[in-house]
């Protein structure tokens, strides 16, 4: 059976993805940095869909061990690796990073350094292979910085030009990069900051990914109609944008 | 992530009657640690654990404090199928555990009149279903959980360890900690299908002897009953009884491997089974009530009209095969039905009265509630087994009687008319019910309270649980 690495399978996006993959029946590497969780979810999956899932412990943070983390990820699956997805984000506290540095940081290597050092290490994995996809999370946020979110958004909009290197870059190799911008998704980073309009459920999100992986999509919104509210946002010139409270 | 402080909504939130209606601080934890983050971060007064908000009042709401949601813990952590052991996460709902182990020949040991109820949650209420009185209620398969106690550790509770907290966790409403996990022992079983027998009984006599004559012969047994009809028919019931269809005696389409449990590899029904709606395994409602019906559509003169015809339509007849939803879960088929009632909401209420008294105590009520003009409409009838241990739990040897009574001026005085009378008979009302009930009735009703309040006190000595219905009833001091 083909499989498929989860890379920040723990909750939210990652773990809807993980099961909308196991109902495909792919076996599974699921990848975080809470192994007791991902152990839990690697049984449910089993239970649930009869499929093999591996559980193991990934840190996008500790940059030192990442290489040697993915590589004891990668090897036991062998050929059958179909592709990876990157399912890592931090939202943070927007207002204590803004005082304090180290929240700073963390908001801009999870989402940027971190994510971008796994992604080189998988990258070439794949480009070796010569096949295969590698999918990543990044969101609408990084089409345009704004007031409340613009750390979060800035490291995504980098993540979203990283990814538009890589897919020109690994497009030789026959390595296929897809680039996943959701909007707001029903999962702890936005549950309880106050009532948001068109939260999308999880599940319906990882139906979304999991389709863009299938048709070989490039970039992709999900759900769709965030590529025409982004288009709109990103219309409105920056002499009238910089006055907005939003 | 784990370093950040747990958020949580504010949300208007109500039982499955729609009544009453309060402001709660919602934490819906996506791990295991976030829940004990939760409780220890100090940012409400007190907590209560939630799952799919199928009791009916107030005894999963906690009124300007917190609610501990854990909807998203609901894995399945591993199942033995030699003995039928499932372990599970507490956010698990009897819906998924149909959903994927019917299919491999498991079905619920005990199950109450709707499927969209978590694993916690019938713990919590150890909940019962028409086979108590062969069965008894849920904590007979329940071989253990994991207690989240309020003081943080993780306490595994059977009825051999850690005992005491075993028995007052089951039908202890969540007020001793949240169950993050248990071991459920599922029961086998060979179809998707029950033979039922139907009964009918002119009146509350007919339909007692009946019951009380043949009902071990049903795994299943279940009476609707008129509660509108007065005089000579007086309590006139369709007794429906049943026991699972062996494979063997189902007609040759339904038989096969799967006899009416659907595939759930697809998560759709299996296109060769050739089997009917009522039989395959759908994971939402088909039908949704999607708005408010008005307060007049279900008064006395509806009711009477819905009871009259169908005490009419039904008619004695045996081993009618009946599929599970329709057996079990008639109302799952509509989603928020509880909208029928309009936006006033309804109550539930359901009492139990022990054996002896049991005749007389039934009479009295349904006299009283014929006469009071107040529409019932689904009023069940049904016999109990032994009571089990749980130190709160409901089900007591004798009979039970539920009613969904609409909320209307004078409702709560008139119930707790009904309160008494249930009293006088040695009888008691079913927590996860409940709305009204006062906390000297509720006292008088529960002889175990105190050894349950002991052992709360003991194992939350910072008060950190507590629900609406805690402090109405003083369950917790």
């Amino acid at each position: 059976m083909p499989t498929v690495l989860i890379l920040g399978a723990n909750a939210g996006i990652g773990r809807a993805l993980a099961a909308e993959f196991a109902l495909h029946q792919h076996d599974l590497i699921l990848a975080g940095r809470d192994l007791e969780e991902l152990q839990a979810l690697a049984a449910d999956l089993n239970l649930r869909h009869n499929v093999n899932v591996r559980a193991e412990r990934v840190d996008v943070l500790n940059f030192e061990a990442l290489e040697s983390a993915l590589a004891a990820c990668l090897a036991p699956a062998g050929d059958s690796l179909e592709g990876a997805v990157l399912c890592v984000g931090y939202l943070g506290d927007p207002e204590a990073a803004r005082k304090d540095l180290k929240e700073a940081h963390r908001i801009l290597d999870t989402n940027f350094t971190g994510s971008a050092l796994a992604l080189e290490v998988l990258a070439n994995h794949f480009e070796q292979k010569r096949k295969g996809f590698i999918c990543a999370l990044s969101s609408v946020a990084g089409d345009r910085g704004r007031q409340s979110n613009y750390l979060y958004g800035s490291a995504k909009g980098g993540l979203t030009t990283y990814l538009q290197g890589l897919r020109n870059q690994l497009y030789h190799s026959g390595v296929h990069v897809i680039t996943v911008k959701p909007g707001f998704v029903d999962t702890r980073m936005v549950y309880g900051r106050g009532k948001l309009p068109l939260v999308a459920p999880p599940e319906a999100v990882a139906r979304g990914i999991y389709h863009a992986v299938k048709s070989r999509k490039n970039v992709v919104y999900v759900p769709w109609f965030w590529r025409v509210i982004m288009f709109m946002v990103c219309l409105i010139p920056e002499e009238l944008f910089k006055k907005l409270r939003m | 992530m784990t370093d950040r402080k747990p958020s949580f909504a504010p949300e208007r939130l109500s039982g499955w009657g729609r009544y009453p209606v309060e402001t709660c601080y919602v934490f819906r934890p996506e791990k295991r640690s976030e829940v004990a983050a939760t409780l220890a971060s100090g940012l409400q007064t007190s907590y209560i654990p939630r799952g799919l908000g199928r009791s009916y009042g107030d005894a999963a709401l906690n009124e300007n404090a917190g609610v501990i949601w854990p909807i998203l813990l609901n894995r399945f952590l591993s199942f033995d199928s030699a003995s039928g052991v499932l372990e599970c996460e507490s956010g698990v709902s009897l819906a998924e555990i149909i959903q994927f182990f019917l299919p491999r020949g498991w079905f619920l040991p005990v199950t109450p009149g709707t499927k969209y109820v978590t694993a916690g949650g019938a713990i919590a209420a150890d909940i019962h279903g028409k086979n108590h009185h062969r069965d008894g209620s849920f904590s007979n398969f329940v071989l253990d959980f994991r207690l989240l106690a309020p003081t943080g550790e993780v306490l595994l509770c059977s009825p051999a360890a850690h005992s005491e907290i075993f028995w007052a966790t089951v039908g202890g409403m969540g007020l001793t900690g949240v169950v993050m996990s248990a071991r459920l022992r599922l029961r086998r079983v060979d179809s998707a299908y029950v033979f039922v027998d139907f009964f009918k009984a002119a009146n509350l006599e007919d339909a007692l002897a009946t019951m009380d004559a043949s009902d071990e012969r049903y795994e299943y047994s279940v009476a609707w009953i008129d509660a509108l009809a007065t005089g000579k028919t007086m309590g006139r019931s369709v007794l429906m009884r049943g026991n699972h269809a062996p494979e063997a005696e189902l007609p040759a389409r339904l038989r096969g491997p799967q006899s009416g449990m659907q595939d759930p590899q697809s998560g759709m029904r299996n296109p060769q089974s050739g089997i009917g709606n009522d039989s395959s395994i759908p994971t939402r409602p088909q039908w949704n009530l999607f708005m408010d019906f008005p307060s007049w559509a279900l008064d006395r003169l509806t009711v009477q009209a819905f009871n009259t015809a169908y005490y009419a339509v039904h008619r004695t007849a045996s081993r009618q095969l009946v599929g599970f939803e329709k057996f079990f879960y008639p109302l799952d088929a509509i989603s928020q039905w509880n909208r029928m009632y309009g936006k006033r909401g309804f109550v539930q209420y359901q009492i139990a009265l022990p054996q002896v008294s049991g005749r007389a105590g039934l009479r009295t009520i349904l006299d009283r509630l014929a006469r009071s003009g107040r529409a019932s409409f689904l009023a069940v009838l049904k016999r109990f087994g032994d009571a089990g241990n749980g130190l709160l739990s409901f089900p007591l040897r004798g009979y039970t009687l539920a009613l969904d009574i609409p909320a209307a001026r004078g409702l709560v005085p008139f119930l707790h008319e009904l309160d008494r009378m249930t009293l006088d008979h040695g009888g008691r009302i079913y927590l996860a019910k409940d709305a009204v009930l006062r906390a000297e009735d509720f006292a008088a009703m529960y002889p175990k309270l105190e050894s349950f309040r002991a052992i709360q006190r003991k194992l939350d000595a910072q008060r950190l649980f507590s629900s609406s219905m805690a402090r109405r009833l003083r369950i917790v001091d």
